[in-house]
C-alpha cells in the first residue's frame, strides 16, 4: 500500500507558518492559577487542600475519584487563596483551586514525586502513570493509564502514535517532535513496555519534515518503531482515520480501536509520559501553541497548567484590533472561549486568536445538493441528508443514517458553500438523541 | 490588554471561501461565452429571446420567490439557460411565459432553491413545448445581418405569429424527416439550424471545462452522458445505419451539449453521489438516444433529463456509499 491516507477529508488553509519554525520557550509564572477539577474524561478529582494550605509545585490538588479519573496537581508552589466555581475554556463553571503563586518560592526541583521507570512492574508503571495525572494530551484528555491497559480479551499488537497533527495552526506537537525526538521515542518505550507490544508505528503529516527527520535520527536500534509520512489531510489525526491509514483496516463502526489490535496514543502524551518519568514530577505543565493572525506575538510555550488565558494572551503581546474569535483547540474542532478567565488545562493543545475574515459568514442559504459534503465526511456519511433530518427533529432516523458515526470533524461544514452549520447540527442532535434514548430506558 | 470585542460560534471556525451565490454566478459568468457565439450566429434576436426569458425568471423570482431569493444567482442560470434551448424566432412574450412557468411551477412552488425536483428551465421549456409546439420548432436559419429579426419576436401575446423567416431543419429533424445527413465540421462550429444556444460544442464544452477545474462543476455526470450517447450510437448505427445516424453526429447534434454540460449538472435535481451521477448519466444518455432513434421526436434530451430527474432520490437512495468501519462489520458477520 503506497498510499498512507485516507478517502475524502478537506484541506484547510494550514497556517502553521506562523509558529512551526518557533522554538518552545517558558512562560514565566502568572500571579494566579487556576485549577479546575474536571480536566479529563471521566470523573473529576476529588477535592484534597483547603483554602490557606501552601502547597509545593507538584502537590495534588485533587485525588483521582475511581478508576476513570487522575489526580490533578498544583503547577506552582503558593497559597490556596480560594475554591470555588470558576469558568471553564468549555463555557460552564466548574469547582476549581485558585492558587495564589508563592512569588518567592524556587519553584525548583523537588525529590521524585514519581518513581524511576527502570525495574517497575507493568501495574506499578499504570499505577503511577495515573498517579501523575497524565491524560492524553491532543484534546480528548482521556486518562492514559487506562489506555495502558487495554481489555484483555483483544490481543493488541501495535501502538500507533498519532504525530499527524491535522488541524490548522497547531504546532505543538510538532516542536515536540523536532525539540524533544528523544522524550517521544522514550515515552514509546515505556508504553510498548506496558502494553506488551513489538511493533510501534509514529505517524506524522508529510508537511513537517524536519520532525520526520529528527524521529528518525534519534530512533532507538533495539525497538520496532516505523515512523509513517501521511498525506496531508484534515483529518488525518483523527483516531480511526489514522488506524486505517497505518494499517489499511477499518474499525468497526461503534467499536474501540484495541478490536483492531492497536491502540493509539498522540505523540504529546508520549513526551508527558517521558518527561513524568525523567523529572520526577506529575504532569503539571504542557507545550501549547499560542497563534493566529489575530495575536501579536504568536509563539509554542510550556505553560503552567492553570494558567488564565488573558494572561497566556497578554505574555504574547496581547492581541490585535481586528481580533474576533478566541479558540481553545484548533480552529475546525476547538470551543470559541467565552470568558478570557479560563485557565489552560491539560488538554489545551492551543489556543488560536481568529481575525474578523477568518470568522465564519453567518447568511445560510437553502442546501443546493452539490455534494461537497459527502467528498468530505471521512466517515462517509450523508451530512447533507443528515441536516435535512436534523432541522426537522427526526433523531432516531439520524441514528440509523449512522450518526454516531460522526465524530464532529466539522469537513461538512467546512466546504459546505450554503453555510449550513451542520456539525453544529449532529452536535446538538447527539445530545438530543441521548437525551431520548436515556428518557426511553427510565 | 483591553478585551476585544469577542463573538463565540460553533466549531469549525475555519470555512472555505466559497458559497452557493459564488457558485451560481460563475456558473452563469460562464455561460457568457455561450450567449456571445449564440449572439454571432442568430444576431440580436439571439440576445432578446435569452433577455426575455431571464426577465420572466427573474421578475417571478421576486413576485412569488422567497425573499432576496434573486441574490443568490438561481434564477438567472434558469432564465438564460431556457433562453439558450429556445429557438432564436420564438415570440419573445412564449419566452417569457417559458421562464416565468420554469421559476414558479418549476421551483418556487417546491420550496424554492434546492427543494425542487426537476430542472426548472428544462419545466419552462417542456411547458413551452407543450402549448406552442409549432413555434418552438420553428428553426431559423443562422448568419446573415446582426439586426435582422429571426422571427416575429415581437408578436403580441395570442396573436398568430406571422412566419417568414427563412427557417432551416435542425440536423437531427433533417435525418430524422428527411434522411439528410449535416456534415459534423458544421455541427462541431455551430452553423447550422437549432436552439439559441446549442450550435456551438466546442464553446460549451469549453465553458464545462473552465467550470470543472473551478470545481462548479461535477464531471460524472457529462462525461458519462457522452460516453453513453456516443457508445449506443454507435452500436445503434451499426445494427441500423438507416434509421441511427452515426456516433459523432449524435454527440454534437442537438441540445445534448448544452444539456449534458449545463442541465445534467444542475446540483439541485442531479444525484448528490459520485456513483449516482455516472447512473444518471447513463441513464440520461440511454434516454436521448432511445428518443432520438425511436421516438417521434427529432430531439430528446430535454425529457431524458427530466425522466432521470424524476429517479434522483431513488439513485441517491441506492448508491449511498458504505458509512466507515460498517464494511468490515459485514465482512465479519458474513464469516
Amino acid at each position: 500500500m503506497a498510499f498512507f491516507g485516507f478517502a475524502h477529508g478537506v484541506h484547510p488553509p494550514e497556517e502553521k507558518g506562523l509558529t512551526s519554525g518557533l522554538p518552545i520557550r517558558r512562560m514565566p509564572y502568572p500571579d494566579e492559577l487556576i485549577l479546575p477539577l474536571r480536566q479529563h474524561a471521566g470523573k473529576p478529582a476529588k477535592l484534597c487542600v483547603k483554602v490557606g494550605d501552601y502547597v509545593e509545585r507538584g502537590d495534588p490538588v485533587g485525588q483521582a475519584d475511581g478508576y476513570m479519573s487522575v489526580p490533578i496537581h498544583a503547577s506552582a508552589a503558593g497559597t490556596v487563596s480560594a475554591i470555588d466555581l470558576w469558568p471553564h475554556p468549555d463555557g460552564s463553571y466548574v469547582q476549581s483551586v485558585h492558587i495564589k503563586v508563592d512569588t518567592y518560592a524556587l519553584q525548583a526541583a523537588r525529590p521524585r514525586l514519581v518513581p524511576q521507570w527502570e525495574g517497575l512492574t507493568v501495574e506499578q508503571v499504570i499505577k503511577a502513570v495515573q498517579e501523575a495525572g497524565v491524560v492524553g494530551l491532543g484534546g480528548a484528555a482521556f486518562p492514559t493509564h487506562v489506555k495502558l491497559a487495554p481489555p484483555k480479551d483483544y490481543a493488541v499488537h501495535t501502538l500507533i502514535i498519532n504525530g499527524a497533527e491535522c488541524e490548522p495552526y497547531l504546532t505543538s506537537d510538532h516542536r515536540t517532535m523536532v525539540e524533544f525526538p528523544e522524550r517521544v521515542h522514550f515515552g514509546c518505550r515505556v508504553m510498548m513496555h506496558t502494553l506488551g507490544v513489538t511493533k510501534a508505528v509514529i505517524g506524522v503529516e508529510k508537511n513537517k519534515p524536519d520532525a520526520i527527520e529528527a524521529l528518525e535520527r534519534t530512533k532507538p536500534k533495539d525497538l520496532d518503531i516505523t515512523i509513517l509520512p501521511l498525506t496531508v489531510k484534515y483529518p488525518q489525526g483523527a483516531e480511526k482515520m489514522l488506524i486505517h491509514a497505518v494499517t489499511g483496516v477499518e474499525v468497526p463502526s461503534g467499536k474501540l480501536p484495541v478490536t483492531v489490535g492497536v491502540v493509539v496514543q498522540n505523540v504529546g502524551s508520549l513526551a508527558a509520559i517521558a518527561e513524568v518519568f525523567d523529572t520526577g514530577l506529575p504532569l503539571i505543565e504542557r507545550i501549547v501553541t499560542v497563534t493566529g493572525h489575530g495575536l501579536k506575538r504568536p509563539a509554542n510555550l510550556i505553560v503552567p497548567v492553570g494558567t488564565k488565558l488573558k494572561d497566556l494572551l497578554a505574555y504574547c503581546d496581547g492581541v490585535t484590533p481586528n481580533a474576533r474569535e478566541v479558540i481553545n483547540g484548533g480552529p475546525m474542532m476547538g470551543m470559541s472561549v467565552s470568558n478570557l478567565e479560563a485557565p489552560v488545562l491539560k488538554g489545551t493543545t492551543g489556543i488560536v486568536v481568529l481575525t474578523d475574515e477568518e470568522v465564519r459568514a453567518d447568511t445560510v442559504y437553502p442546501c443546493i445538493h452539490c455534494g461537497r459534503c459527502l467528498e468530505a465526511c471521512p466517515v462517509f456519511l450523508n451530512p447533507s441528508w443528515l441536516g435535512d433530518l436534523a432541522r426537522v427533529k427526526r433523531y432516531q432516523d439520524m441514528a440509523d443514517e449512522h450518526l454516531a458515526d460522526c465524530m464532529l470533524c466539522g469537513s461538512c461544514s467546512y466546504v459546505c458553500p450554503s453555510n449550513i452549520p451542520l456539525s453544529q447540527l449532529f452536535q446538538a442532535s447527539k445530545v438530543a438523541l441521548r437525551r431520548i434514548q436515556t428518557a426511553g430506558a427510565a | 490588554m483591553t478585551a476585544p470585542n469577542l463573538i463565540v460560534t460553533a466549531s469549525p471556525h475555519l470555512k472555505d471561501k466559497d458559497t452557493t451565490p459564488r457558485i451560481m454566478w460563475t456558473v452563469a459568468a460562464s455561460l457568457v461565452p455561450v450567449i456571445l457565439t449564440s449572439a454571432f450566429f442568430f444576431g440580436i434576436s439571439a440576445l432578446l429571446v435569452i433577455t426575455a426569458a431571464t426577465a420572466g425568471a427573474l421578475l417571478t423570482e421576486r413576485a412569488v420567490g422567497r425573499p432576496n431569493a434573486l441574490k443568490d444567482g438561481s434564477a438567472v442560470i434558469t432564465g438564460l439557460l431556457l433562453g439558450l434551448s429556445l429557438p432564436p424566432g420564438i415570440a419573445l412574450w412564449m419566452a417569457f411565459l417559458g421562464g416565468a412557468f420554469g421559476i414558479g411551477f418549476g421551483k418556487v412552488i417546491w420550496g424554492g432553491l434546492g427543494q425542487n425536483g426537476f430542472n426548472p428551465a428544462l419545466i419552462g421549456r417542456a411547458f413551452l413545448q407543450t402549448a406552442f409546439p409549432v413555434a418552438i420548432t420553428t428553426w431559423p436559419k443562422p448568419g446573415g445581418n446582426f439586426f435582422a429579426l429571426k422571427g416575429d419576436l415581437f408578436a403580441f401575446p395570442f396573436m398568430h405569429p406571422s412566419s417568414d423567416a427563412v427557417t432551416q431543419a435542425t440536423p437531427l429533424g433533417l435525418f430524422k424527416f428527411e434522411k439528410q445527413l449535416t456534415p459534423i465540421v458544421d455541427m462541431v462550429l455551430g452553423t447550422t439550424g437549432g436552439s439559441v444556444g446549442e450550435t456551438s460544442a466546442v464553446v460549451i464544452l469549453l465553458c464545462g471545462a473552465y467550470l470543472a477545474w473551478k470545481g462548479y462543476l461535477n464531471w460524472r455526470s457529462p462525461v458519462s452522458i457522452l460516453l453513453t450517447v456516443f457508445v449506443l450510437g454507435f452500436v445503434l448505427h451499426l445494427i441500423n445505419p438507416a434509421k441511427a445516424p452515426d456516433a459523432l453526429f449524435q454527440l454534437f447534434s442537438g441540445g445534448l451539449m448544452l444539456g449534458a454540460v449545463y442541465m445534467a449538472t444542475d446540483m439541485v435535481t442531479v444525484p448528490t453521489t459520485n456513483k449516482g451521477r455516472w447512473v444518471f448519466g447513463i441513464g440520461t444518455g440511454a434516454i436521448v438516444v432511445v428518443i432520438r432513434v425511436y421516438g417521434g421526436l427529432p430531439e430528446g434530451v430535454m425529457y431524458a433529463i427530466l425522466i432521470m430527474n424524476a429517479f434522483t432520490p431513488l439513485i441517491n437512495r441506492a448508491t449511498q456509499p458504505a458509512v466507515f468501519g460498517t464494511r468490515t462489520l459485514k465482512q465479519k458477520e458474513a464469516k
